[in-house]
This record gives C-alpha cells, structure tokens and sequence, in this order.
C-alpha cells in the first residue's frame, strides 16, 4: 500500500495509549472492533443512523462509525469495557434491573449514549423538547421521561427495549442530586 | 421456592451491558480475512463474467470469488425440511442466472474490511439484462394460488358457500387493505466468521437456529453433519429474518474454502435489504356478510402477495381469518405473483400480522356500520369451537382480554362518534383489534450432567436471539433439577449440542424447555438410582419425538390491542399517547422478559402501523428504501406508555411446558389497534399501511368540518 494512504496516529482508548499508523479510511469503530479487539461497540449500520457504535470520546458521546481515526489524534475514548474501572457502572446495573435490553446488541450504544446524555443535562443542556429554550433550566435529577426519550433519540432498539431503557436512565438520573454518578 | 414462574433478571445481561458477550463476527481468528459482496444491478439477466484483475491488484486482497472458482454445491443434499423456502437463495454463484436486483454475483476477500470493500467496488461485473417484472398487482394473469402456505395451510380454503351467504346477508361489508414490504432489520445486521479445518466446518453465525443450519450446511457442503460446527451464542435479533441460513452465512463459508483461512462478512443495511429476505406487501380484500344484529355469517378473505423467481413463497396471511369468529361461511384465497424481486420469507407473524390488520380492521368497519360498540361486536362473535375445525380449543379466553382491557385501558371514556374528542389541535382516538397466534411445538433433545461437586450443566443446541430463552431455560432446569439456579449452568447455541428447533414460530421455548425438563428428570432418577454421583459425573439425554400434544385440541393465543392515539389537525402527524395489549399465552416462565418481549413486538407493530415501508424500486429492482434513514423504525420518542400483560391461565393441553410463546403475537394486533384509533380520532379509515402522513392531511381537518 502506498504510504500516503496511513499515518501515525495517537489515541488513548479505555485509558491505554496506542500509537500506530492508521489506514485513513478506518473508522474508530473498526479500530476499536477489529484491530484492538474492544467488540462491545456494535456496528448496527456504519451510517451514522443507529446510534449503536456509540462511545464516549473526550467526554462525549460520538458515533464511532463516522470517525475516521485519523481526526482522532491525541484523543481520549471510553468504550463500554472501560466506563467503570472498578466493576460495573450503575447504569449498566440499571439496566439489568429493569430489563432495558433483549438481544442486546443495542445495549452497550444505548449505554454509552445515556451516560452522555446525562454528562448534557448535568451541564444545562436542553433539548428540542425542553420549555422555553431562552430560559432553560435542566437538571438531570428532574429530568422528564419526554425529555430522556427525546436525548435518547439517536440510539434505536429494534428489540423494543425503549420504556425499559427509559425506566433504567430515570433510575440513575434521580440519584444524581450530588453529581455522584 | 420454584425457579419458574419468578421475574428473574436476564442470565446474559450482565455480559451484555458490558459488551463481554460476544455476536458472530465478535470471536477472534487469526489470519482472518474479509468478504465484501458484489452485487448485480439488473433484475432480471444473465451474468456473462466478473473482469476481477483490477481488483486483485488493490493492495490487501486476497482473491476474488466468482461463479468460475466457487466450490460446487450440492443442491440436492440433505438439508432441514425447514429450510426449502431458503434454499435457493443459498446456492451462492452456482448459476448465471440473474433473478433480482442486489444476488450475489462476485465477492471480494482482503486483508482488511477496507481492501475488501475497496476491492469490491474495483470488480467489473458484465451481465445481459433483461425486461423485469418488479410491481406486485392484482388479478394479474401470472399469479397463482399456492397448494401450501407458509403454515402448510392451502392457498384455497372454503367451509359453507361464503360467496354465496355474503351476496344474500343483510349487512355487507366489502373492503381492501394493503400493507407495505417490511425489513425485520435486526440491530445486528447478517454476520458469520467460517473456518475451515481440513474437512471440518467452524460458522459463527448471527442465526436463530444453529443445529439446523449446521444440517443444511452439511447437506449443501456434502459433508458429515458432524463435521460443522454452527455456533450462535449471541445474536443481536432476528425476528424470523435469521430462522434459516441465508446468503451471508453461505458466503463466508465459500469465501473461507477459497482463501484457505478465516473469512468474516457482516453485512450492511444495503446488502442486507436483498440478501436477507423481507415481509412481502400484500392487497388483501375481505368481504363480511353480518345480520343486522351483528351476527357474522360469512367471511371471505383474499389476498394477494409476491415472490421471488426462486421459490413459491406464500404468508399465511388469511389463516387467522378462518377461526377468529364464529360464522359458517368462510372462504381464503392466497395469490401469490412471482417477479423479479428479491425472495420473501418470515417476518414476525409472517402472514397473521399484515392478514390480522386487515381483518381486524374490517371489524370495526363493520362495528361503525352497525352502529355497535366494537369490543361487543367480537364478543357477540365468539365461537365455542375452532370454527375452522370444528375442535375445542384448548383455552381461549379472548373476551377476558377484551374486557380486562377495556377496564385498565379506560375504555368506557371513548366517545364512538369520530372526531369528538381534541386536545387544542390534536383529534384523540382509541382502537381495539383483537389478536391470536398459533401454539407450535417441535421435537428437540437436550442434555443434563453434574459433576461430583454437584454442580449441573445443561446443554440444548438452541439459540436466545434476545428472547429470553437462556433465562427461561435455566429457570426450568432448576425447577427439573429441584436446585438453585446458582447450580446450574446452561449452554446454548452450539449445533454439537444437538438438535433443537429455531427459535421461530414463538415455539421455542416451550419445545426446548420441553425436552431440557425430561433430560434434567431423568438425571435425577439416575442420581438417585445410583445412589449418588460417581467421580466422573453423570449425564442424561433427552429426545422429545413426539410432538408432545393431545391432538384434538385447537391450540392458540389470543390477545386484545388497545390504543390511545392523537392526530394533529393540520400536519397529520401521529402519535401514540398509550398503549396496553393483554395475552392469554398459558404458562408464563419468567414475567419479566415474557413482558419485555411483548412489548417490543407492539413497538414492531407500531412501526408498521405507522411508518415501516420498504419500497420496492419498480424501475430498477431491489428496494429504494435500503438503510435506516429510509426505512423508518420507531425510535425513543415514538414511543410513550406501552404496557402489555398476560392473564393468569393454567392449560395443560399445550404440552409438558404448558405455555405458548410470547414472541409474535404482541405485533398481531396492534397495528389494526393504532389505525382503528386514528378513525375514531378523525373520521379517516386507514386502508394502507403504513399511514403516511400525506393521507391524514387536510382530510383531518376537513372530516372535522372545520373547513
Ligand atoms: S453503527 Fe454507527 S450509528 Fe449505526
Ligand atoms: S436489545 Fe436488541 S436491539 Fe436493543
């Protein structure tokens, strides 16, 4: 392969740095999936529709199947193997409490989508849902069940597994007064 | 305390909230490489060759497969008897025939999924095509009524003279219904990892059966059923989409002999919108002949669906239609035209989905027609035997659906009248539609060992495609063992594990459970036989031959849909405010998933009601409608307050498991739920699916009177 097609690229997945050259044409998803072997994020279509190759990158939450690598140099991802270094994260208990999933292949999307959704109300961020735009005022405590639908939005479920998921989310989101989770 | 019975959470989820629990093309290899299809772009046509020299010199591939170096199949060999519909669509690249838009025609093996599929794009493909036949009409010359539906039933099926009773009943109603293609699309697309080891098969496979995908395999592959190996420990859904192997399963398999190393294809939305099948659209006609004081005498269903040129692929779209009311005339008609179209197959409740909107749809026609209430209007119709058979059913208890639904779903506040209720621009409507779904069972085996320290395992071949099975079966193990859940571990989706039906037909559980209880029974006769466990372990096998049900009994499930929907008055815009289904299913194993699984086939249903179509290109073949931009599936904020329930039912005529399966019959109804809401909303009668909003705007308004 003719060389100008790779270049070395940095990026720190789940805490551990990789430095490697990088075919641009990769996406992070299938460098997360195929070379570095983190298969917890899903590839449902590769188009930016599905939402389940969702992870966290530099604290937010990103498609990873429309991220080339190489943009990503010198940033951070957390995948769903790396959201809690000591077990298991309390949305992840969440939704096996309220049964948010089935075949789960959306799930770890579903997942990484909602502690970032979360990360958006805990800042202030509204959605198109939110009343009067101008005058917003979101806390993640409080947040509306319409208000978690409409975030979550970008995240589908074949399965059908959205009340459920709704009912996980709200679980955690209530527990948030202290900014705990 | 039993095991069943009990809201246990799901045995997998913790590996599935934390992305351990690995899917098809999750295993690793070494030395694997990638397939990437090339596919044809005419319909209908011959392939004259594939010019594969420009691919081979992309840096990273590996070699081309065409139709001059696959390996020859072979057609006749012995594959699952559940298996013929798929068949052909298998028999990758043996011919030069061209038959849809989107057949494989060439695939590219590289290094690296980008090579591949650069490589791909590099293949020229020279095909003759032909004129192709790609829209589905009625009354078409071509078309022909099947000797068997999908359900084994047949394409002709009359009781009394219907034609006749409806030309004479006093009250006649004569409607037409259509329904769009839908995708199952499953979140995980298509997918299998195929490594060969001399003469012995490894696929790891997104499928909901692995036994007999293993069988067909063997059979098309001429090898030993022993020597493959189907692995499906996770699959990321299926809905009847993977009940049997199709074309990317048998790709790798082709693609991994040419190579001589590990082949892995996971499809895209695109590839997988001609390769993997689809619910066929379907005209339907029912004519109703009723006495002015609602009683049914006569029902005559028609319809008329597509298949592809490879095989005689009929729904059973009208079956329900012949045992859901009482009236003595009854006639079903299934035309099936073949065109130029990729190949139709199951979708969940493939036949009674599209068939129940359409009947269920045509009984509150004839409710408002009548002047009746339309939980009344069924109620007055229910049969005190199969109609169709003349047999008891087994249980039924779908007037305690209906009318435990109208109590929790507030059925009483529903003014009959259309249009009168609003909320500011919104028009508000309820709907009920009835619902049922067949009881199937099918013979499985299963195997039980402990070992010295007690600790049990049990093994079925069978695949949990997101049902639930795993759990449910280790609930039922437990209760057959008489220990802990915390003894027992339970393996499934292996072929070697032994033959085991798909998980399909909402049959699976009761027909694994069925056969995993008496292996786990007869361990424990000879655990006690003996005296206690041996050094070595024990084990126990166990076979159901029979398909383990008193015959003369109509077996099914009923269920009632009911729906709370809003229209708005100016835009058209749907939206589903409530929803509640209630089930008479018998024994329910695990209330938790039971409930989880129903509530997503109504949310499927949903989305059939009210925005899933695949749209058929008529100029160029395929679908135009091909990733999930297109083909709309409800999202988080489609979908508000659904609740489903199951009544308390014990029925020990339906096999050793004593309950149906709950997997289908949550999308049979609702779709004719929402839709007969949307008329009691507006007025408006919803004959094609799925609504468009172009079709409520302005009419909306306009029933209202308001312009
Ligand atoms: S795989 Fe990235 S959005 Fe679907
Ligand atoms: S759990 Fe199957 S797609 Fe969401």
């Amino acid at each position: 392969m003719n060389t100008d097609t790779r270049s070395m690229v940095r990026i720190t997945v789940n805490g551990k740095v990789h430095e490697q050259q990088i075919d641009h044409r990769s996406t992070l998803l299938d460098l997360l999936r195929e070379t570095l072997r983190l298969t917890g994020t899903k590839k449902g279509c590769d188009h930016g529709q599905c939402g389940a190759c969702t992870v966290l990158v530099d604290g937010q939450r990103v498609l990873s199947c429309l991220k080339l690598v190489v943009t990503l140099d010198d940033a951070s991802v957390v995948t769903i193997e790396g959201l809690d270094t000591d077990g298991v994260h309390p949305l992840q208990e969440a939704f096996v409490a309220r049964d948010a999933l089935q075949c789960g292949y959306c799930t770890p999307g579903q997942v990484c989508s909602a502690i970032g959704a979360m990360d958006e109300a805990r800042r202030g961020w509204p959605s198109l849902v939110t009343p009067d735009l101008a005058n917003a005022e979101v806390e993640l405590s409080t947040l509306s069940r319409e208000e978690i639908r409409e975030r979550m939005s970008g995240n589908l479920c074949r399965c059908g597994a959205y009340p459920s998921i709704v009912d996980a989310i709200e679980d955690v989101a209530r527990q948030d007064a202290n900014g705990t989770v | 305390m039993t095991s069943t019975n009990q809201a246990v959470t799901r045995l997998d989820g913790p590996d599935k909230v934390t992305g351990r629990a690995r899917y098809a093309v999750e295993y690793g290899a070494n030395d694997v490489a990638y397939a990437w299809p090339v596919q044809a772009t005419c319909a209908r046509g011959r392939l004259d060759r594939a010019e594969t020299d420009a691919a081979l010199a992309v840096p990273g591939v590996l070699d081309v497969l065409t139709h001059e170096n696959v390996l020859r199949l072979h057609a006749d060999g012995e594959i699952s008897p559940a298996h013929m519909g798929a068949l052909p669509d298998l028999l990758l690249l043996q011919s030069k025939d061209l038959v849809f838009r989107g057949q494989l025609v060439a695939a590219v093996i590289a290094e690296t999924p980008e090579a591949a599929r650069e490589g791909a794009a590099a293949v020229v493909v020279v095909t003759e095509a032909e004129h192709a036949r790609l829209e589905l009409t009625v009354g078409d010359d071509e078309a022909i009524v099947p000797d068997i539906t999908n359900d084994l039933s047949p394409g002709h099926v009359a009781r009394g003279d219907a034609d006749r009773d409806f030309a004479d009943a006093p009250v006649r109603l004569d409607t037409t219904y259509s329904t769009a293609a839908n995708f199952a699309m499953p979140m995980e697309p298509h997918a299998a990892m195929a490594t060969w080891d001399g003469d012995r098969l490894t696929v790891h496979a997104s499928d909901q059966g692995p036994p007999w995908t293993a069988m067909t395999l063997a059979g098309l592959l001429g090898l030993p059923p022993s020597n493959v190996e189907v692995v499906a420990e996770y699959v990321g859904g299926g809905f009847g989409s993977k009940a049997a192997p199709r074309p990317p399963i048998m790709l790798a398999v082709l693609a991994a002999r040419l190579v001589g190393r590990p082949v892995k294809v996971a499809l895209n939305r695109q590839q997988s919108t001609s390769l993997t099948t689809y619910r066929g659209p379907s005209r339907q006609r029912i004519r109703i002949g009723a006495g002015t004081d609602g009683r049914i005498s006569s029902v005559i269903h028609e319809t008329t669906g597509q298949t592809s040129r490879l095989t005689t692929y009929a729904d059973q779209t009208v079956s329900a239609t012949r045992l859901m009311y009482r009236a003595e005339h009854c006639r079903t008609t299934t035309n099936v035209l073949p065109l130029d179209v990729p190949t139709p197959a199951w979708v969940r409740a493939p036949g009674e989905a599209p068939g129940m909107f359409a009947l269920e749809s045509a009984m509150d026609e004839l409710a408002v027609q009548l002047g009746m209430d339309p939980i009344e209007l069924r109620v007055l119709n229910e049969p005190e035997t199969d109609p169709e058979s003349g047999l008891p059913f087994t249980s039924r208890n779908l007037v305690s659906c209906l009318r435990i639904g109208a109590e929790r779903f507030g059925w009483s506040d529903r003014r009959p009248e259309p249009g009168a209720t609003s909320d500011g621009r919104w028009r508000l409507g309820m709907g009920v539609a009835a619902a049922t779904y067949p009881h199937y069972l099918f013979p499985s085996t299963a195997t039980a060992r402990v070992d010295s320290a007690h600790r049990y395992t049990v093994r079925i071949g069978a695949a949990d495609i997101g049902t639930g099975a795993r759990t449910a079966l280790h609930q039922i193990a437990a209760d057959a063992l008489k220990v802990p859940m915390s003894d027992v571990r339970i393996e499934l989706g292996r072929a070697s594990h032994g033959s085991a039906p798909f998980a399909g037909g909402s049959m699976g559980t009761a027909s694994w459970g069925a056969a995993i209880e008496s292996a786990c029974r007869e361990l424990r006769r000879r655990i006690s036989a003996g005296g206690g466990i041996p050094d070595e372990g024990l084990e126990a096998g166990a076979e159901t031959l029979e398909v383990m049900t008193p015959s003369n009994f109509s077996r099914h499930a009923y269920g009632a849909h009911f729906a709370a929907v809003r229209v708005d008055r100016d835009t058209g815009e749907v939206q589903v405010d409530r929803m509640l289904g209630v089930f008479a299913t018998g024994r329910i194993i695990n209330p938790l998933t039971a409930k989880s699984q129903a509530v997503g086939a109504m949310i499927m249903g949903m989305g059939m009601a009210l925005m899933e179509a695949a749209e058929p290109d008529t100029r160029f073949g395929g679908f135009v409608t091909q990733d999930l931009a297109g083909y709309h599936v409800p999202a988080h904020a489609d979908v508000r307050d659904i609740d489903a329930m199951f009544l308390t039912e014990e029925d020990p005529n339906l096999g050793p498991i004593a309950g149906r399966g709950v997997g289908e019959i949550g999308i049979v109804g609702t779709a004719a739920a929402i839709t007969n809401a949307i008329h009691n909303a507006t007025g408006i009668r919803i004959k094609d699916l799925p609504v468009r909003a172009e079709n409520l705007l302005l009419r909306v308004a306009v029933k209202a009177g308001e312009r």
